[in-house]
Formats: C-alpha cells, structure tokens, sequence
C-alpha cells in the first residue's frame, strides 16, 4: 500500500478539505449582482454573488461546480469578504495573487497572509493556480463592473 | 502466444521507449495519458535526429542529392500510409498537422462544394471539439443545420436514431471511430453502409483507432478518414487525410502557395494533382518521415498482439477500477477500446490528477476536449486513464492503489 505524501497533505490541508466538503456561503443571493466565471482549461464554472450597500460588501455567496482548490478558495474568499469595503477586498485579491504567483522558495509574511495561509503551497502546482484564482478573478471582475462572464484563460 | 513469451514480448518493447524507464517524482513513470498523446519509440526518435543531422533538405523541387534523399523518404512515408489504410493509391493520401486540419480540410473544401442553405450535416454526441466546430463554421457559413445522433447512458450510439437522421437534406456524415473520452467503438462499418445506402459520404475520424487496430478504408468503403501522428507512436504536427481520389478530385484547392501548383502566371495558376493540390508550403518533412517510421513499428509489433495485450489490459483496469467503491466509470460500452474514464464521489477530477501526478502517475484531467460528451453524461469532468501497447498490467494495479491513496487523502 502506497502511503499519501506529506506534500500531499500540504496540499490538501484540513481547512482546505473542510471548506471543500462543508463550502461556507455556497447559495444564490436574490436581487444581488452576479458573475460567472469559467475555468476553460477544466470546464469549472463558478458564480459569485455579491450585494453590495454603498462601497461595503454586505453580503456575498458563491455556487458552482469545482474541484477542492477551487471551491475551498470561494468558500474562504467569501469568509475573508464578507463585511469589507471594496477597497480592502481588493487588497485581499493583490494579497492572493501575490502569495498564489510568488517565486519558488520566497518566505512568506504570515501575518500578512491569515487565512489565505491555506493555499500557500499551490505556488508549487502551476498547473492548479487557475483553480485557487478562479473565485477571486471572478470577485475582481465585479468589484471592477464588468459584466461579461470571467474567464482564467 | 502463452503468457510468458507475451510478457517477454512486453519488456522487450518497452526498452523501444526511452521516455518510459524514468523517474517522475521519485517513482517509477506510470503513463496512462496515451489518448492524449503515445511515446515515441527509438526508432522514430532516431529517423528525426538522422533527418536534421545528415538528411535536411526541402522536398519536390531540389536537383540536388539531399532533396531528392529527403523527397524520397517523404513519398517512402506516404506509401508507408497507404500500405496501413489499405488505400489505393499514394495519391489518396494527403498530409497534414493532424486529424484536426484533416477535419478542417475536409470542411472548407468539400464541405463548401457540397452543403447549401437548408442542408444537414451529421454528426454524433460523443465527436471531439475538433469534429464539432469545424461542421459548425461550415453551417453558420451556408445556413445549414448540424444534427447530433444521440447516444445511450452507456456511451453507445442509437442507430436507430441516426437511421431517422440520414434524410436527403445530409450532406455528410462526420464519426469518430473510438470515443477519446468514453473509449466507444462505434460500428463504424455498418454506420457508412446505412449512409452510402442513401448516397451520403462518410468521413471517419480514426484518430484514437489508428494505434490500436489494423484499418482497411477499402473494406470500410470510408470516403475520408483522418489521423494524427502522435497518436500512433509517431511526431507531432503531421497528420493523415485519407480520401477516395475521385473526391479529392473533385474538391478545390485548400491553401494556395508553393508545391500546390503546375504553373503559375499572374492571370492564372494550374493546380498540381492530388494529393499535392492539398499541400501548399514545406510540410513537416521530418514529422511525415517519422510518422512512416512510427507505422512500420506498429506493423512490426504486430496487430493480434497488440489488439490481444490492449484488450486484456483494459479488462484487467476495468476490472480494478470497478471494485473501488464511489468510483463510476464514465462510458460502459459493449463495445470498448483501452479509455478508462471515471469520476469519484465527491472528488473532483482535478484533485485526483493532482494526487496522481504526485505519485508519478499520469492520466488526463477535465473534459478532454469533448465538453458535449460530459454535459450528456451529467459531470464537469472525468479522470481518464487510456491505455497504449507498452502499458504493464503492474501499472494498473499501482493506479487502482493510488486511486485508494487519493480517497484516504479525501475521507480523512
């Protein structure tokens, strides 16, 4: 029997497994905006809803199919969002972005980072980056007004 | 052939692969990702190496010593094609990049000839992107329709259906032989008889078959039939349009420039015959080359072996993946070629490729460029592991292993 590798559970940490199988804020907001956004290297497709009061998030919820990444990503994007104005959830996004694309072996400020902490190690698989970034590119896309349907390639 | 000689068989082609008898991630390299693309075996990586390092030149037109060595194994590599389809003549045979622009192709020159306003043209729901789009342009280009001959739960085609479909509006039939993501082989052979009973050409995408059975497009009475090198243990980038010559004759030219024509003035040009109307520019003299190799390497291993490992292999998989509970294998023909496509319950496809990987084992992960096939089976995805000559029945014991790996990673 082969025995699953540290680096896997690295990976696919408890939160992350967590989130996955339990997603915090997976439903449809009525009379909210809304976008899609589309993984098409995987076919994913995911939408965000967001209603907003003023500049603050009010609320804001996500439904779709996805794999653990992705969907553990919404589910703790929506954690971190919700409640912010759109100036610090944009700041979060640089904030994702920056820890999903930092160079190989870079030290990370875990401060900085909180929650996102989780998906550190997704750096290392170039090839799963879209799927930790498809909620949150989704996220910026409405935060920013576009209304046409986001996709990660 | 007992078990013994067959296993020896095995190890001893295995060495024909270089890119096999490595480490991936610090286990031994298990490659089940063989309908995405097959390895090269050393025959064919040495014709390459020997074609750029003694033998470069462009084809059809140089006096000169190398161009007519390199003219002459290109042509060698056409009769080399003909000789595997059964076809009848070289000059049915065109190359091309792949079974894509062959499809391609087919479309913007025949398909243009042939299909009007109001006109059908006939596919199936299980067809790779690359046999749905290019019929789509055609269509939104003349106002025809395509239609979609549906198939069952299990991946199999309703001939029944597609019976009702043929009708005198279908212009052109359009079929894969073997599904890339459910593994189906469909009765192609009855398919293009009910099509020519109503006088409708058949075109047969044969690029998941080419590698794992012997084809006779004569016996077939196929009008087309397309390929990809890379899927047949040859390079990328070079292709195979098989096409009966009286079509191809019919048919316009398809790109126009250099080595396509008989002469050219600035009022008119004469086109060259086929199958060379249909190869403007320098091809990829090498890839065709290598593609020839590739086939004779097939040939030389034997299409009996290969259809009896193949198939044995594939039961052997079917049978593992089966017992594991929560695992559904997508696509349960009768009727199947070595694709192993599934889903896990509450895993996604992507988190089982990931896991994989880890564990030096590759498979393909997604829709597999087949998204209809995946909305008619009601899933975003499927793992799929597919199955070439030189697969051992140990690879698919540590797959079904590692398949247990990822679902404790899951239930923990």
């Amino acid at each position: 029997m082969i025995n699953f590798t540290d680096e896997m559970r690295d990976l696919y940490q408890e939160t992350i497994l967590d989130h996955n199988r339990s997603p915090r804020n997976f439903r449809k907001i009525e009379g909210a905006e809304s976008l899609e956004g589309f993984n098409p290297l995987c076919g994913d497709r995911m939408t965000i809803y967001i209603k907003m009061d003023g500049e603050l998030i009010a609320d804001i919820g996500f439904e779709g199919s996805g794999c653990a990444i992705s969907k553990s990503s919404a589910s703790i994007m929506t954690t971190i969002i919700k409640g912010l104005d759109k100036k610090s959830a944009l700041e979060w996004f640089e904030k994702f972005h920056e820890l999903i694309t930092r160079p190989l072996g870079a030290k990370i400020d875990s401060e900085r980072f909180g929650k996102l902490l989780v998906f550190a190690q997704v750096s290392e698989y170039p090839s799963r980056v879209k799927c930790a970034g498809l909620a949150w590119h989704t996220l910026k896309s409405i935060l920013d007004g576009k209304k046409e349907s986001v996709s990660t390639e | 052939m007992n078990d013994t000689t067959s296993r020896e068989k095995l190890n001893k082609l295995r060495n024909d692969f270089p890119v096999l008898h490595q480490l991936v991630r610090g286990r031994p390299l298990v490659y089940l990702d063989n309908a995405a693309t097959t390895h090269k075996p050393r025959a064919v990586i040495d014709t390459l190496v020997q074609f750029y390092s003694m033998d470069n030149s462009n084809i059809h037109r140089g006096v000169h010593y190398l161009s007519e060595k390199a003219t002459f194994a290109y042509e060698k590599a056409r009769g080399q094609v003909k000789r595997l389809l059964h076809a009848k003549s070289e000059q049915e045979i065109v190359f091309t990049r792949g079974a894509t622009e062959a499809i391609n192709l087919v479309a913007k020159t025949f398909g243009d000839m042939r299909v009007k306003e109001g006109d059908e043209i006939l596919i199936s729901a299980m067809e790779h992107h690359s046999n749905i789009v290019p019929w789509q342009m055609l269509c939104e280009k003349k106002g025809a329709r395509l239609k979609v001959i549906p198939m069952n739960d299990r991946g199999e085609l309703l001939l029944d259906e597609y019976e009702k479909l043929l009708t005198e509006k279908t212009k052109i039939v359009s079929i894969v032989w073997i599904s890339n993501s459910l593994g189906t082989r469909n009765p192609i052979s009855e398919m293009i008889k009910m099509a020519h009973e109503k006088g409708i050409p058949f075109l047969v995408d044969a690029a998941q078959a080419v590698a794992h059975e012997p084809i006779d497009v004569t016996k077939f009475d196929c009008d087309f039939l397309v390929f990809s090198g890379h899927k047949s243990y040859g390079p990328t980038g070079v292709g195979v349009l098989y096409g009966k010559s009286k079509l191809l004759e019919e048919m316009p030219p398809w790109q126009g420039g250099g080595d396509m024509i008989k002469s050219v003035t600035f009022e008119k040009t004469l086109f060259a015959d086929i199958p060379y109307k249909f190869e403007a520019g320098t091809p990829n003299i090498a890839g065709g080359i290598g593609l020839g190799v590739s086939l004779e390497y097939l040939e030389s291993i034997g299409w009996d072996w290969i259809m009896q490992h193949e198939k044995s292999l594939l039961a052997h998989g079917t049978r593992l993946l089966t017992e594991i509970a929560g695992l559904k294998l997508i696509g349960t023909a009768a009727n199947k070629a070595g694709v192993l496509s599934f889903v896990m319950d509450g895993i996604h496809p992507h988190d089982i490729g990931t896991i994989l990987d880890r564990h030096g084992i590759a498979i393909r992960t997604g829709h597999h460029c087949t998204q209809p096939v995946m909305q008619r089976m009601g899933v975003p995805a499927t793992a799929r592991a597919s199955i070439a000559l030189y697969n051992m029945p140990e690879e698919l014991d540590v797959l079904a292993e590692t398949l247990k790996v990822v679902k404790k990673v899951f239930e923990r």
